[in-house]
């Protein structure tokens, strides 16, 4: 009995080897309990990189094969001097919440984006209303590099080089009646193609408009390329509208639907925070939005910030569009 | 617990607690930031303090629930950490997207309501760091330190308001942040209103 509790001496576990693997476990709890932290850490903020391997776009009419339309484009706006923001930022950094509400989560989410068989309904008041399989949508004029400016309303901006056609080139052929006075954009509505569109986030699908004055201006472009490839589909794949003058959530991405109407058409944005985001959308450094200053913007690529531009730059294009309108009221 | 546990478990609280941190130069280091550098700075470290925060405040439930008193140890070392990356959250915005500008800085806090309710937030916790070591405790004495330090729920909420108020539209992530913190505080309420019930009673007595 007595004997039986104890230990003989070669049962002790050596200090040597105790303390080791004591150190051992020590360690492994420390790296586990690390490399734990940090995968959490990457699965709350995420930075995106990726390539973008869409097909070039035939017959694009850029600078260098078209110098005089350079020459003359100082006063079209049509090619911004700023430096292009570089291709992986322009297609890492997506506000397009039909596939995800981060960022730079939209370019993995959209990968598989399927745009086989696309087609845009050209309607409403329109003389030759038409339901345009893409390709023949393209065909109404070659593609023209356009490089412009864009800023987003949160604040930041980059420099794209689109490639695309006058949005009027398309209404001219549609002949809008006298009674037309605003165009009406909508997005796709597919949830299994767009998870985003699962949750309630927006009022799906994604609408936008513009008065046909400002759709007709030349500006006004019917983007689908970027880069001199076609539109990845993080960026609005396979057609899209850019409107410098206006924050980025003008630009209605993946269009399915333009129709001509009599009255302001509703949009996304001004419903979702009527007091925040207004029909106009005009950039304007001199009127802030209710949470933030838009006087200056982050440039993508850029360290600090710069001055944010009446009309994002192109004043002298537009200004006189909105002549005796008050900008601050129709923000 | 031995000193020696104790010492590794201090240790072990605090290598986590620079991860963040260290992931964060690694990818400036490597220009892995994405597009936009800054704000995923500002949103990374902002993110950290928020985490610690609701870390340091789930120590007393815990260890109230579930008896295990030694966790206590991590309290301070959690709360710290949560300074420690309200304050990069700041300077990073002070001194990247603000260029170092005091007058701009101050422009920006008078326009963005959110900014006031953050800088609020990092104020009230810059006390509670200076008051976190033992002597202090001792200088101030426990009662009067304690009541200090429940400003920690102040900064708590800011944090939370703070990044709701900045998101645009999808609100989610803050909810989920802001529905920890109610069962955090809602805990505490719980407990002192259940403590509290007697004392009508000790009242009339005197």
């Amino acid at each position: 009995m007595k004997d039986s509790n104890k230990i003989s001496g070669s049962e002790i576990t050596d200090p040597a080897v105790y303390f080791n693997r004591r150190n051992f476990i020590r360690t492994g709890l420390l790296a586990a309990s690390a490399v734990a932290t940090g995968l959490v850490c990457r699965r709350l903020n995420p930075a995106a990189t990726g390539t973008v391997d869409t097909p070039a776009i035939q017959g694009l009419t850029t600078p260098a094969t078209n110098a005089t339309r350079t020459a003359e484009a100082g006063d079209s706006g049509f090619r911004a001097t700023d430096a292009e923001t570089s291709l992986q930022y322009i297609t890492h950094y997506n506000n397009f919440y039909e596939f995800s509400t981060d960022k730079e989560e939209v370019a993995s989410a959209a990968a598989h984006f399927e745009t086989q068989g696309w087609q845009v309904s050209v309607g409403g008041l329109v003389g030759k209303p038409r339901v345009f399989d893409l390709d023949d949508l393209l065909k109404i004029s070659p593609p023209e590099e356009r490089v412009y400016r864009m800023r987003c309303v949160e604040g930041w901006s980059v420099v794209v080089p689109w490639a695309g056609f006058s949005l009027s080139k398309l209404l001219t052929v549609a002949g809008p009646l006298a009674a037309a006075n605003y165009v009406a954009f909508e997005t796709l509505l597919d949830p299994k193609r767009m998870p985003g569109q699962r949750s309630r986030v927006l009022d799906w699908p994604y609408v936008e408009g513009l008065r046909l004055d400002e759709a007709m201006h030349p500006l006004t472009l019917l983007a689908s390329g970027l880069y001199g490839r076609e539109l990845p589909p993080q960026d609005g794949a396979p057609i899209r509208l850019v409107v410098p003058w206006k924050y980025g959530f003008k630009g209605i991405k993946s269009i399915v639907k333009i129709n001509l109407v009599a009255s302001q058409p509703r949009t996304t944005w001004s419903d979702a925070a009527p007091n925040e985001y207004g029909f106009y959308a005009n950039v304007n450094p001199h009127v802030d939005h209710p949470r933030w200053s838009q006087a200056t913007e982050q440039r993508l690529g850029e360290s600090g910030r710069r001055p944010t531009l009446m009309f994002n730059g192109y004043a002298e294009q537009v200004a006189h569009l909105y002549a005796g309108l008050d900008l601050r009221a129709n923000f | 617990m031995k000193d020696s546990d104790l010492r590794f478990a201090r240790g072990l609280v605090l290598v986590n607690g620079a991860v963040p941190a260290a992931l964060l130069g690694w990818d400036a280091a490597h220009h892995q930031l994405g597009a936009n550098p800054v704000n995923f700075a500002i949103l990374t470290t902002g993110m950290s303090a928020l985490v610690f925060l609701l870390l340091t405040l789930l120590v007393t439930p815990l260890r109230k629930i579930s008896g295990w008193n030694w966790i206590i140890f991590s309290r301070r070392t959690l709360g710290l950490c949560a300074f420690f990356y309200a304050a990069l959250h700041f300077l990073i915005f002070f001194f990247k997207d603000q260029q170092g500008s005091v007058s701009g800085t101050l422009t920006e806090l008078v326009k963005r309501k959110y900014l006031m309710v953050g800088i609020t937030g990092l104020l009230v916790m810059a006390p509670l760091a200076v008051t976190s070591t033992n002597a202090m405790i001792k200088r101030l004495g426990g009662r009067r330190w304690r009541a200090l330090h429940r400003l920690a729920y102040v900064a708590a909420l800011a944090g939370v308001v703070q990044y709701y108020m900045q998101v645009k539209k999808d609100v989610r992530q803050p909810l989920a942040f802001g529905a920890v913190l109610a069962v955090l505080l809602g805990y505490r309420l719980m407990v002192s209103w259940r403590s509290a019930r007697p004392a009508p009673v000790a009242a009339v007595k005197r």
